[in-house]
């Protein structure tokens, strides 16, 4: 398959080892990584803070890099960025009355698969290939779970990976207290889930905390290095590529 | 009103009260925990949860002809209707009606429309005593409190405080330890001589059937049913959006409502009557119709789903955010989920500004809401109509200009980049001198507080692709 990655600008700016992850899983299942280099953000931050005007630049942008017929598939390490396009897309086309954008969109769309739902849902996988010989938590990120109901292929993906030792998320579906300016407009709110989220991870006995976002990884791994707790956070992407002796 | 700085202002004092988060905590995870099994055991559960969907949608399509066949059949039954334009107007008739039986006094079912209005206090301003007669509101009611839940007004109290509450401002507490059958049993021998005594009642409504005038109080303690059938006049203020266009819409609701608001199969009292039947119940019956900004939301065809609302209180018991909070730092009757999308368009934008980003969006509200409200949806939508409201003004300049700024970045690759290198060297720069984070505040200073920023890596994903594919 010709597969298209949707690198996501967090990914891209911040977590490159993400993306690399991402492009080592796929070509080693075989398949042709494409990254078309005109991409930049989805546009969730503007859309989920009241700035829809400012995203639909941004939705164009990404209809017309992706929008070509020449990808099977688009795949992103981003639960929330993936359900943007899925879920925000049409709705924001057709509110700018852009019949045009609205008619690329459904055309795109159903096409964009966050990773794991790809690899298991569309290429009927569950072992990888992976070794990774660590005790680890896995945290359902909301999106993953609530917009694109992901359900088990995360897990499944982990389970299939060699020398891991999956370990229980207690509240594990309660949100972790990113929500992207949520974070920063509600900070003691987002603190206060934040640390419910940090007891429930440490309770687990894990050494590692994985997820399919980026972002949420990004708020939790923040409060687990400030406190000092010695449990690291590692891309789901990334154990997926792991492989034995490496 | 949400208090000044808004909701994360009032949020701040909420989530540092330790008392109140395990008051909160223990009671929202009981419910939560109870619900997802009372649901569970329903085969079809996402078809009724449709079907409830449908009816909403359909009653507020036509809502106007279904609030006129729902006067008409009222007035056939011997009831009166009244329309309330906003709540001044409702708490008014209230009083001239109340006012007209000679009486000075009403026993009250627990009703969010007339807390809404605030109509006690200006009945109380009338000379009117109101005695709430749910026990939770009147737990809330003898502390001078207000409501922090729709179904539980007073969860953010445990035992311990109800009981010292209780032997101070009950006129006979007698003996009374921390049970709840002791704590009930006190409120209820108080409340019964003051049922039996009352002319006058006052009750909100869950339903109202335009097809037939039914008008329906869903409740547990069987307080409803008592002011329903003892005193002579019944009052019901209800807001517009509650009517049903047939009285089988009632076989979806009663069993959408009792699973998702007490985790119940059925609620122990369901009470329905139509207009006034001789010899049996009130002699009067009004029906004081409420608009109070329902039209106005009404109008907004994104918004409006949050007028389907049955106000079973699912997406206040599952949310993160409420549960760390508490109601009262949402600043309304309607707190939760639903309060964040229902506050701004009832009031006005202004005071519940705040209340649409009181979300982390993550959609917990929308899998529970029994009539499928997308919340998360209406949220955002909600953000949009603020920003777009408030562009020009001073107010977040600083956020708009950075959003403005990010799109303008994001509409160029050249741009684009120049923005990664940029904030790449502002992190390198900040991960060796923490403390320039904090000198502003703002959302980097917000973030730090309690967070490590990520560490900035040596390229972008796009450097390193470049390099790899010449
Ligand atoms: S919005 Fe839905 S879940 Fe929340 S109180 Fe209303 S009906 Fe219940």
């Amino acid at each position: 398959m010709r597969v298209g990655l949707f690198i996501t600008c967090l990914g891209d700016t911040l977590f490159p080892a993400t993306g690399r992850a991402t492009v080592a899983v796929l070509e080693r299942l075989g398949h042709t990584v494409v990254f078309p280099a005109e991409q930049t953000c989805c546009g969730q931050m503007h859309a989920n803070s009241g700035y829809e005007e400012e995203a639909l630049p941004l939705v164009r942008g990404f209809a017309r890099c992706f929008g070509g017929d020449d990808l099977d598939a688009i795949v992103a390490p981003s639960g929330s960025c993936v359900a943007m396009v899925r879920d925000h897309y049409p709705r924001l086309a057709a509110e700018a009355g852009d019949a045009a954008l609205a008619e690329a969109v459904a055309a795109l769309s159903p096409r964009v698969f966050e990773l794991c739902e790809f690899l298991v849902g569309e290429l009927g996988l569950e072992d990888v290939g992976a070794f990774f010989p660590h005790r680890v938590v896995y945290h359902p990120s909301c999106h993953g779970l609530r917009m694109l109901r992901l359900d088990e292929a995360p897990l499944r993906l982990l389970g299939g990976v060699g020398g891991i030792e999956l370990r229980e998320l207690g509240e594990a579906e309660t949100c972790c207290g990113f929500g992207g300016t949520f974070a920063v407009k509600n900070a003691d709110v987002s603190a206060a889930m934040l640390a419910d989220k940090v007891r429930a991870v440490l309770d687990s006995g894990a050494e590692v905390c994985t997820a399919t976002d980026s972002s949420c990884l990004m708020h939790i791994d923040g409060a687990l290095r400030r406190q000092r707790t010695g449990v690291r956070t590692v891309h789901v992407a990334e154990i997926l590529a792991a492989v034995e002796g490496r | 009103m949400t208090p000044a700085g808004g909701f994360p202002a009032a949020a701040r004092a909420a989530v540092a009260d330790s008392q109140l988060r395990a008051n909160l905590r223990g009671a929202t995870h009981a419910i939560r925990d109870k619900r997802a099994a009372a649901v569970a055991e329903v085969a079809d559960w996402e078809e009724l949860r449709e079907a409830g969907r449908l009816i909403k949608e359909r009653a507020m399509r036509h809502l106007d002809r279904h609030l006129e066949d729902l006067e008409a059949a009222v007035i056939a039954a011997g009831g009166q209707v009244h329309w309330a334009p906003d709540g001044a107007a409702a708490n008014r008739i209230v009083g001239d009606l109340v006012a007209a039986t000679g009486s000075a006094e009403a026993v009250k079912v627990k009703s969010l429309a007339t807390d809404e209005i605030g109509l006690n206090d200006a009945l109380a301003a009338r000379g009117i005593d109101v005695l709430e007669t749910d026990l939770a509101e009147l737990i809330n009611q003898l502390a001078g409190d207000t409501s922090s839940h729709i179904l539980v007004p007073a969860i953010h109290r445990n035992r311990a405080e109800i009981r010292e509450l209780f032997l101070r401002e009950l006129p006979d507490p007698g003996e009374l330890d921390e049970t709840p059958a002791a704590l009930a049993g006190a409120a209820r021998r108080f409340l019964r001589e003051r049922f039996l005594r009352a002319e006058v009642a006052i009750s909100g409504a869950n339903f109202a059937v335009a097809e037939t005038g039914t008008v329906g109080v869903v409740e547990s303690e069987g307080n409803g049913r008592m002011c329903t059938t003892l005193p002579r006049t019944l009052i019901t203020v209800m807001g517009i959006e509650k009517v049903l266009p047939r009285l089988s819409d009632l076989e979806v609701m009663l069993q959408l409502l009792p699973r998702s608001s007490t985790a119940e199969r059925m609620n122990p009292y369901t009470s329905l009557w139509t207009g006034v039947t001789p010899g049996d119940g009130p002699e009067g019956f009004h029906l004081v119709l409420l608009d109070a900004g329902r039209t106005n939301a009404l109008r907004d065809e994104v918004g409006r789903q949050a007028l389907h609302c049955i106000r079973c209180s699912a997406c206040l018991n599952v949310c993160p955010v409420y549960e760390r909070t508490g109601g009262h730092a949402y600043g309304s009757v309607y707190p939760g989920p639903i309060g964040a999308i229902l506050t701004p368009q009832l009031s006005d934008l202004e005071s519940g500004a705040t209340l649409p980003w009181a979300s982390s969006l993550c959609g917990a509200c929308y899998d529970v809401c029994p009539v499928k409200i997308d919340i998360p949806t209406v949220l955002v939508h909600l953000r949009g109509e603020v920003v777009r409201r408030e562009a020009g003004g001073s107010k977040d300049a600083a956020e708009r200009l950075s959003m403005k700024a990010a799109a303008y970045a994001f509409g160029s690759t050249t741009r684009y980049r120049r923005a990664q290198r940029l904030a790449l060297r502002a992190l390198r720069v900040l991960a060796k001198v923490p403390v320039l984070g904090r000198l502003v505040p703002g959302p980097l200073a917000a973030w730090i507080t309690v967070r490590d920023l990520p560490e900035p890596p040596p390229e972008t994903f796009g450097d390193w692709w470049r390099g790899r594919r010449p």
